[in-house]
C-alpha cells in the first residue's frame, strides 16, 4: 500500500504542491521567503542535473557554467541592450542549449573521471571568461540585474503586489512564482522520465553497453539529456539573477558546480523528491551553522562525510527504505 | 571559537549590568557581514576582531546613548551571494540599526539594493570606487578608493619622473577594479601603461607574467595592483629576475604579515598606505598620529598579531556609526543617515572624514601616505 | 628571445613537478580504489602547515619536515579507515562527495588550529637564484624537480619490486581475484592513501619555499593536479608525471605569449583537446566494460 503510493509520480507532484503552498505558514519574514525562493530556484536547478547524474549516470562538475552563462546573459541583454527578462530569458536558454550540444557530443564519449574532467574544465572556461570580459559581465565584482519583468508587469522582490483580492509583498510573490517554477520543473522531468527516452537513459546508466547492443542510440540520448539538463541550470540561473539583482562571477564558479553535484549526492541520484530535499538542507545548513563562527566549515564537512558514509544512497531514498521496511514490520506485526 | 563565546557571554554579561545600571536599556544593534574565512580573510579577519574588540571596549565605558552595543556578525566566506543573504538577515530577521561590514566590492554591491530598500544605514569597508560613486543615500565607506591609490602611486611616479610603466595584476576584484582605475589615471595624467599583465589569486608562479613586462621596451617602472599573497610571490619573483626598475605595490598588502612573505625582496619597493603603519615616525603635529598609535597598541596587545590596514577600516567604521548615533540621538535609520552624511573632521585610523550629501567616503587622496621599505621595515617617504 | 622562452620554460617545470608529484597522489588512490580523492589537496597543505608551525616551536627543519609527513601519513590512513572504509556499498560519486567533505572538514581543523595567514618557508639551501643562460633559476626549484624524480624512481620500485607494492597493483586490477590470492585489500586501500598522502605531504613541503603555505593552498594546487592526471591518463605513473609538467608548461608559456588573462582557460582547452584525441588520457589504459 505505502510502496504503491510511493511509486505513484503524480502523488510526488501533489506532495510537494502541499509543501510548497503550506510553506508560507511557517515564514514570518522576508528574509525566509527569500531563502525559500532561493531554494526553490537552486532546487530546480538540481532536479535537472539529476537527469544527467542520477538516470543517465553521468557525473557533471560543471554545472554552474550552464547556471552562470543564463544568469549573466540576461543580466547583460536586460542591462545594457533594454531586453525583456522573458526573451532575454528564452534566448539565453537556448543559446546555452547549442553550447552544451556542441561540447556534448564530443564530452559525453568520455567516460567516468574523464567525463567529469571535461565538464569540470568547460565549467571552468566559462566562469574564466566571465571573470575576465570586464567590459561585458562587470568583471569579478560582479554586475547589477533589472528586476523581472513578464509583459510590461515587472516583478521586483521590493514591490508590492495583490493577486486575488490578496496583497503581497515583493518577496511573497516571488517565492510563489518560484513555487510554481519549481513544479513545473519537476513535472517536465518526471513527464521525461516516464518517456521513451527516460528508459534509453536508464539503460544507459545501468551498462551503456548493453544498452548500445539492444539497439538503443546511446550518444544520442545522452547528449539530449545532457542539452536538457544545461537548458534547466540556464533559466534557473537567469531567475536567479533577476530575483538577486546583483550577480558574481561565483554564479559560474567550480565551488558552485560542487555545490550542486553535492546536493544531487546528498538528497539521493536518481529520486526527483530526493534531490530537492538535498538542495534544501544544503541551502538551509549554513544559515543554520552560522552562529559556530570558526567552527562552520568544519561542522559542515564532518555532517556532509557522515550523511553519506551511513546514508551512501542519498537523504531521501534512506529515509523511504527505513520507513518502508518499520511499516511491512509493523504489517506482518499485526498479521 | 569557544573562547569567543566566552568572551561574547562576558562582554553581554558586563554591557548588561552597566545598562541596568543606567536604565534597563535595550542595546543597539550593529550587524555585520565580513569575509572571515575564504580568499579574502586577510580582509575580513582584522575586520571582526577590531569590531569585536571596540564594541566591548564602548561597552565597558557605558555604551552609546546609555545603551550597550550588541554585534551581530556572520561570516559571508567572500562570497556575494551569501553576503546579500546574512544582510537580509540582519535586517528583517535580527532587526539591526545599522550595518558595518562588507569586507569586499561584490558583496557590498550585493547589498547595497536591499539596505537601500530597506533604509538602513550601511557603511562598507570595502574599496571601489563604484560603491559611493554615484551616490547611494544609505551606502557609506571607510576605506580610500582604488581610484585614489591609483592617483597616489602615479604622482608619486610622475614626481620621480617616471611616464612609461608596466602593470600587473590580480584578477580578483580588488586587482581588477583597481586596473581599470589605475588605466583611466595613467590616461588623464599621461602616463603610458605599455605592459598590462595578470594573475589569478591562487597562482603559484608570477615569473612568466614579470619576464613579459621585462621584455618590454622603454618600461622605466613596475605597478602592481592585487592582494592576498599572489603581491608577495611577485615580489619575489620581481627580486629573482633582477629587475632593477623601481617597484610599487597597491594598498593591497599594506601590512607587516606581507613583509614577513616578502622577506628581503620588499627592499625598495613603494606603497600607498594609511599611516597606520609607520605610527612614530608621523610628525607630532600630525592629527592622526594620537589615534594611529592608540588603535596599533591596542589591537596588538590584544590580538597578538600585527595591525593591517584593513582592521583600520573597520575600526572607522564603527566609530563613524557611534558618532552618527550620538548625534542623531537616537536610532532612528533616517537621522543616523543624515547624521553620517554631515559628520565632519573625524580623525580616525584611515584618514579625516568629511562627509557630505555628495560625498559618502569624505576621504581624500591625501590621506594614503607614500612609503617604502627600507631596511625590513616601513619608512614614510610623504 | 631564447632567453624568455627558457625562462618560461623554467617556471613551467617548476610549476609541473609540483603539478605532477599532486598528481601521482591521485593516482595512488585512483589505482587502488577507482576514488578521486578531492582531499588530496589537503595533504600537500597539511605538509607545508605542520612544517612551518614545528618549525616556529623551534624544531629544526629536517626534524619539522619529517614530522610534519608522519602527521599527514597518519592523515591518510585515518581518512580511510574512517571515511572511506565504512561505506562500503558506496557509489563512487558518493566516495567523491565523502572526500570533499573530508577535505572541507580537514581544511576547517587546520584554520582553527593554524589560523588563516600565508606563512612564509625558507629555501632548503640558498636564497642566490641560478643564472642560465640569461634565465633565472629559483635553487628551490632544483629541489622540486630533484625530490620529485627521486619519488617517482622510488615508486617504480614500490611497484616493481616490493610485495606491498604488487599486492596494490593486483588490487587494482581486479579486487576479488587479489582477496582469493590472499591479498588483505584493505589493507593494501589503507596503504595507499598513506602513500599518496606521504606523497602530497613531501611535496607540499618542497613547494612551500615557492608558493608560500596557508590552510587553503591546497584548494587549487589540488585541482590542477587532478587536471594533471587526467590529461596523463588517470592510473598511469608515467601519464602523472608527463600530464603535470605539460599543464604547467602550458600555463607558463600562455601567461608569456598569449594572454595572462587566460592562461587557465588556455591550459583547461589543453584537457579537452587532449581528451577529444585520447579519450582516456596520453597514458591511459584501455578499460574494457564487462556487461
Amino acid at each position: 500500500m505505502f510502496k504503491r503510493f510511493m511509486q505513484l509520480r503524480l502523488r510526488d507532484l501533489v506532495i510537494l504542491a502541499v509543501i510548497l503552498f503550506s510553506l508560507p505558514a511557517f515564514l514570518d519574514n522576508p528574509f525566509h521567503y527569500e531563502l525559500a525562493t532561493q531554494m526553490a530556484i537552486i532546487a530546480a536547478t538540481v532536479v535537472g542535473l539529476n537527469l544527467l547524474v542520477g538516470y543517465a549516470g553521468q557525473v557533471s562538475l560543471g554545472h554552474a557554467g550552464f547556471f552562470g552563462l543564463g544568469a549573466y546573459f540576461s543580466a547583460i541583454m536586460t542591462g545594457s541592450y533594454g531586453w525583456s527578462a522573458l526573451p532575454a530569458l528564452l534566448v539565453g536558454a537556448i543559446l546555452v542549449g547549442v553550447i552544451a550540444w556542441i561540447v556534448g557530443r564530443p564530452i559525453l564519449r568520455l567516460k567516468g573521471h574523464y567525463l567529469s574532467m571535461a565538464t569540470l574544465a568547460v565549467g571552468f572556461i566559462i566562469a574564466i571568461i566571465i571573470n575576465n570580459e570586464t567590459g561585458l559581465t562587470g568583471g569579478p565584482d560582479g554586475i547589477p540585474v533589472a528586476p523581472f519583468d513578464l509583459f510590461g508587469w515587472e516583478l521586483s522582490p521590493f514591490g508590492s503586489y495583490s493577486l486575488l483580492g490578496v496583497e503581497l509583498s515583493g518577496s511573497q510573490a516571488w517565492y510563489l512564482f518560484s513555487a510554481l517554477v519549481l513544479l513545473l520543473a519537476v513535472w517536465l522531468a518526471q513527464n521525461l522520465i516516464d518517456s521513451q527516452i527516460g528508459r534509453a537513459l536508464r539503460s544507459v546508466h545501468g551498462s551503456e553497453v548493453a544498452a548500445r547492443v539492444v539497439g538503443v542510440n546511446t550518444a544520442k540520448y545522452k547528449s539530449l539529456v545532457f542539452v536538457i539538463s544545461a537548458i534547466y541550470a540556464s533559466v534557473m540561473g537567469s531567475l536567479y539573477a533577476h530575483f538577486q539583482g546583483f550577480i558574481t562571477p561565483a554564479v559560474a564558479g567550480f565551488d558552485f558546480s560542487i555545490v550542486l553535484i553535492t546536493m544531487v549526492v546528498l538528497g539521493g541520484m536518481g529520486s526527483t523528491m530526493g534531490v530537492i530535499l538535498g538542495a534544501v538542507v544544503l541551502k538551509l545548513l549554513p544559515q543554520l551553522l552560522a552562529d559556530f563562527q570558526e567552527l562552520e566549515a568544519v561542522m559542515f564537512g564532518l555532517i556532509l562525510m557522515l550523511t553519506m558514509i551511513f546514508m551512501p544512497k542519498g537523504l531521501l531514498p534512506t529515509l523511504q527504505r527505513s520507513i518502508g521496511r518499520r511499516l511491512k514490520k509493523k504489517a506482518e506485526g499485526q498479521a | 571559537m569557544f573562547k569567543t563565546m566566552m568572551r561574547r557571554a562576558v562582554a553581554l554579561v558586563a554591557a548588561a549590568g552597566l545598562a541596568m545600571a543606567a536604565q534597563a536599556a535595550e542595546p543597539i544593534k550593529i550587524g555585520s557581514f565580513l569575509s572571515v574565512t575564504g580568499p579574502a580573510s586577510f580582509l575580513g579577519d582584522p575586520e571582526l576582531k577590531t569590531l569585536e574588540m571596540y564594541i566591548e571596549k564602548i561597552n565597558e565605558d557605558g555604551g552609546v546613548l546609555g545603551r550597550p552595543l550588541e554585534l551581530v556578525h556572520y561570516d559571508d566566506v567572500g562570497n556575494a551571494s551569501s553576503a546579500r543573504n546574512f544582510a537580509s538577515r540582519l535586517i528583517r530577521s535580527d532587526r539591526v540599526d545599522i550595518i558595518v561590514g562588507g569586507s569586499t566590492t561584490g558583496a557590498t554591491m550585493a547589498v547595497a539594493p536591499l539596505v537601500q530598500q530597506a533604509k538602513i544605514p550601511f557603511i562598507s569597508l570595502a574599496g571601489a570606487v563604484v560603491i559611493t560613486d554615484p551616490v547611494k543615500p544609505w551606502v557609506f565607506k571607510t576605506p580610500q578608493s582604488d581610484r585614489m591609490a591609483a592617483e597616489r602611486i602615479l604622482g608619486d611616479m610622475k614626481a620621480r619622473g617616471i611616464t612609461r610603466i608596466g602593470l600587473i595584476s590580480g584578477t580578483g576584484g580588488f586587482g581588477s577594479s583597481g586596473r581599470a582605475q589605475t588605466l583611466e589615471v595613467a590616461r588623464d595624467m599621461g602616463i603610458e601603461v605599455l605592459a598590462d599583465v595578470t594573475y589569478s589569486g591562487s597562482d603559484t608562479d608570477m615569473t612568466a607574467q614579470l619576464t613579459n613586462i621585462r621584455n618590454t621596451e622603454g618600461v622605466q617602472a613596475v605597478l602592481n595592483f592585487g592582494f592576498g599573497q599572489g603581491p608577495a610571490i611577485v615580489t619575489r619573483n620581481y627580486a629573482q629576475l633582477g629587475i632593477d626598475l623601481p617597484f610599487y605595490q597597491s594598498h593591497g598588502v599594506a601590512s607587516d604579515s606581507f613583509l614577513a612573505l616578502a622577506g628581503e625582496a620588499a627592499e625598495g619597493l613603494r606603497l600607498p598606505a594609511s599611516p597606520l603603519l609607520v605610527p612614530d615616525s608621523l610628525p607630532d603635529d600630525d592629527p592622526q598620529k594620537a589615534i594611529v598609535q592608540k588603535y596599533k597598541s591596542e589591537y596588538e596587545a590584544r590580538w597578538n598579531s600585527k595591525v593591517s590596514t584593513f582592521g583600520g577600516y573597520a575600526y572607522d567604521g564603527l566609530m563613524l556609526a557611534v558618532k552618527a548615533i550620538e548625534a542623531a540621538g537616537s536610532t532612528d535609520p533616517e537621522a543616523v543617515r543624515e547624521a553620517l552624511e554631515n559628520i565632519r573632521g573625524y580623525v580616525g585610523v584611515t584618514g579625516e572624514f568629511n562627509m557630505s550629501p555628495d560625498d559618502h567616503n569624505g576621504l581624500d587622496a591625501d590621506s594614503f601616505r607614500i612609503l617604502e621599505v627600507q631596511d625590513g621595515g616601513w619608512k614614510l617617504i610623504n | 628571445m631564447f632567453a624568455e622562452f627558457l625562462q618560461y620554460l623554467f617556471t613551467g617545470i617548476t610549476i609541473g613537478a609540483t603539478y605532477a608529484l599532486i598528481a601521482l597522489g591521485f593516482t595512488l588512490i585512483y589505482n587502488a580504489s577507482h576514488v578521486i580523492n578531492f582531499a588530496q589537496g589537503e595533504f600537500l597543505m597539511i605538509g607545508g602547515m605542520a612544517t612551518v608551525s614545528f618549525m616556529a616551536m623551534g624544531m629544526p627543519m629536517l626534524l619539522a619536515i619529517i614530522l610534519a609527513v608522519v602527521l599527514a601519513g597518519i592523515l591518510g590512513i585515518l581518512l580511510q579507515r574512517l571515511a572511506i572504509a565504512p561505506a562500503k556499498q558506496a557509489d563512487v560519486v558518493t566516495l567523491i562527495i565523502i572526500t570533499i567533505g573530508a577535505s572541507i572538514f580537514i581544511r576547517g581543523l587546520a584554520q582553527l588550529v593554524w589560523g588563516k595567514d600565508y606563512h612564509a618557508m625558507p629555501n632548503f639551501s640558498t636564497d642566490e637564484p641560478i643564472r642560465v643562460f640569461g634565465a633565472v633559476l629559483n635553487s628551490q626549484s632544483l629541489w622540486v624537480l630533484g625530490i620529485g624524480a627521486v619519488l617517482v624512481v622510488a615508486l617504480v620500485l614500490f611497484f616493481t619490486r616490493t610485495l606491498i607494492g604488487k599486492a596494490i597493483l593486483a588490487t587494482s586490477m581486479n579486487k576479488d581475484a587479489a582477496r582469493l590470492v590472499g591479498i588483505r585489500t584493505q589493507m593494501v586501500l589503507m596503504l595507499a592513501f598513506m602513500v599518496s598522502a606521504l606523497l602530497g605531504a613531501i611535496a607540499g613541503v618542497v613547494v612551500a619555499p615557492i608558493t608560500f603555505t596557508s590552510y587553503d593552498i591546497g584548494i587549487m594546487l589540488g585541482l590542477k593536479g587532478f587536471v594533471a592526471a587526467a590529461i596523463g591518463g588517470l592510473g598511469s605513473g608515467l601519464g602523472a608525471v608527463v600530464g603535470g609538467l605539460l599543464l604547467g608548461i602550458v600555463e607558463a608559456m600562455a601567461a608569456g605569449y598569449i594572454s595572462s588573462d587566460y592562461k587557465d582557460a588556455v591550459a583547461f582547452s589543453m584537457i579537452l583537446v587532449v581528451l577529444f584525441f585520447m579519450p582516456r588520457g596520453l597514458f591511459g589504459a584501455k578499460v574494457v566494460e564487462r556487461v
